[in-house]
């Protein structure tokens, strides 16, 4: 069962509602089954992740269900979420999967390994013109990484082990 | 005794690797590897037919799309028709495409040698389909994934680099791509023109040595 919300309309509400400025940004669509929720969204509307001014430290991962070394070093960014959380660290793990495979892989995946940082899907197909705008140094291929707080920002296109990631992590907070 | 050598070994082994990481690390940073107008290496790799490929068996060519793919990835899976497309286009005139799988199948094993005969097979490929084997020729391209393309100009027996990136600007959907970076390349360079856009980037897999 597939439903896809449109999520412009509810936030419009939201932000009425609550008369403060969300952090969360607009989907472009949610995909929904099973009782995950994968918000969807292009580059214009995602690029606000970056630049959250929050005081929390973000750590966003570039994945997808079908790069091994994303799925191998996804268990690494589950501990730092559950690890940091209330040292005011966020992951966000950003999927580019194929967008027609979000509910036939990406969500059984969310279940079955039961992720708990918060997944995304960024559904860009023009991807020079945004893989720049991540970083200048990133080829594009994933895994990638970007951690930052604030205007203090810094990018990895590798591999991590819990080790050198939480190193790194450290080296923001 | 035994449990110095042993110690030496395993100090040997962390060495060794530690050495081999940093390297696919600079590399994926993009430092290392050909940029626009850089000589390419020939190479002689092995083609799905068992017979060996190098640049310089196509005394015809004026140039060659190289092209970093393989079978695993989901982006070099949408783009295989797209390539058949570009060698079936640019091979009458001079521009073949040669289709390298740069990764290691003990990483990935759908990229065996054996899985690359099956997958040319399936999709009928009209080009080579070439096994980097020992993984020694990406990453002196300073290919980091796959799809990752390099369209080369023949010129005075030089393999000049003159395109490196994405096949289109839209790995999803062909009809919807309004940028056909390769295609746009290789017609500038069949008039004597100058590539317009030499440069592209893409998200693509990353390649496992």
């Amino acid at each position: 069962m597939q439903k896809y919300i449109s999520y412009a309309g509810l936030i419009m509400l939201l932000i009425q509602c609550k008369g403060e400025q969300p952090l969360i940004t607009e989907a472009n669509t949610i995909v929904s089954s099973s009782g995950v929720e994968i918000p969807v969204y292009n580059f214009d509307n995602f690029e606000s992740f970056l630049k959250m001014n929050d005081g929390k430290t973000r750590v966003i991962n570039f994945w997808a269900t079908w790069c091994k070394p994303c799925v191998a070093e996804l268990p690494y960014f589950e501990l730092i979420s559950s690890k940091y959380s209330d040292q005011d660290v966020e992951v966000i793990l950003v999927s580019l999967d194929l967008p027609n495979q979000v509910e036939s892989r990406l969500i059984p995946f969310v279940r079955r390994q039961k992720i708990q940082s918060k997944v995304i899907l960024l559904d860009d197909p023009d991807a020079d013109s945004w893989i720049r705008k991540i970083n200048e140094n990133w080829s594009g291929s994933i895994p990638a990484t970007l951690i930052y707080n604030g205007s203090t920002t810094n990018f990895y296109e590798q591999s991590f082990t819990y080790n050198q990631l939480e190193k790194e992590l450290k080296k923001i907070l | 005794m035994k449990t110095l050598k042993f110690l030496v070994g395993i100090a040997l082994v962390i060495a060794v690797s530690a050495f081999a990481i940093d390297r696919v690390g600079f590399n994926t940073t993009g430092e290392v590897g050909y940029s626009i107008g850089d000589n390419a290496t020939d190479f002689k790799l092995k083609n799905i037919d068992n017979t060996l490929v190098s640049l310089s068996d196509y005394d015809e060519a004026k140039g060659f799309i190289i092209i970093f793919t393989c079978n695993h990835c989901p982006y070099s899976v949408a783009y295989e028709d797209r390539i058949i497309a570009l060698d079936k286009m640019f091979k009458s005139k001079g521009y073949p495409v040669i289709a390298i799988n740069p990764n290691n199948p003990k990483a990935y094993p759908d990229d065996s040698f054996e899985n690359m005969k099956t997958r040319a097979k399936e999709k009928g490929f009209t080009f080579p389909y070439l096994f980097d084997e020992g993984q020694k020729i990406y990453p002196q391209y300073g290919a980091t994934k796959t799809p990752h393309v390099y369209v080369i100009e023949k010129i005075s027996g030089n393999s000049v680099v003159r395109y490196i990136g994405a096949i289109d600007n839209n790995y999803k959907d062909a009809a919807s791509a309004d940028k056909k970076y390769v295609e746009d390349a290789v017609n500038a360079l069949l008039k004597g023109e100058e590539v317009s856009v030499e440069t592209t980037k893409a998200i693509g897999c990353s390649i496992k040595a």
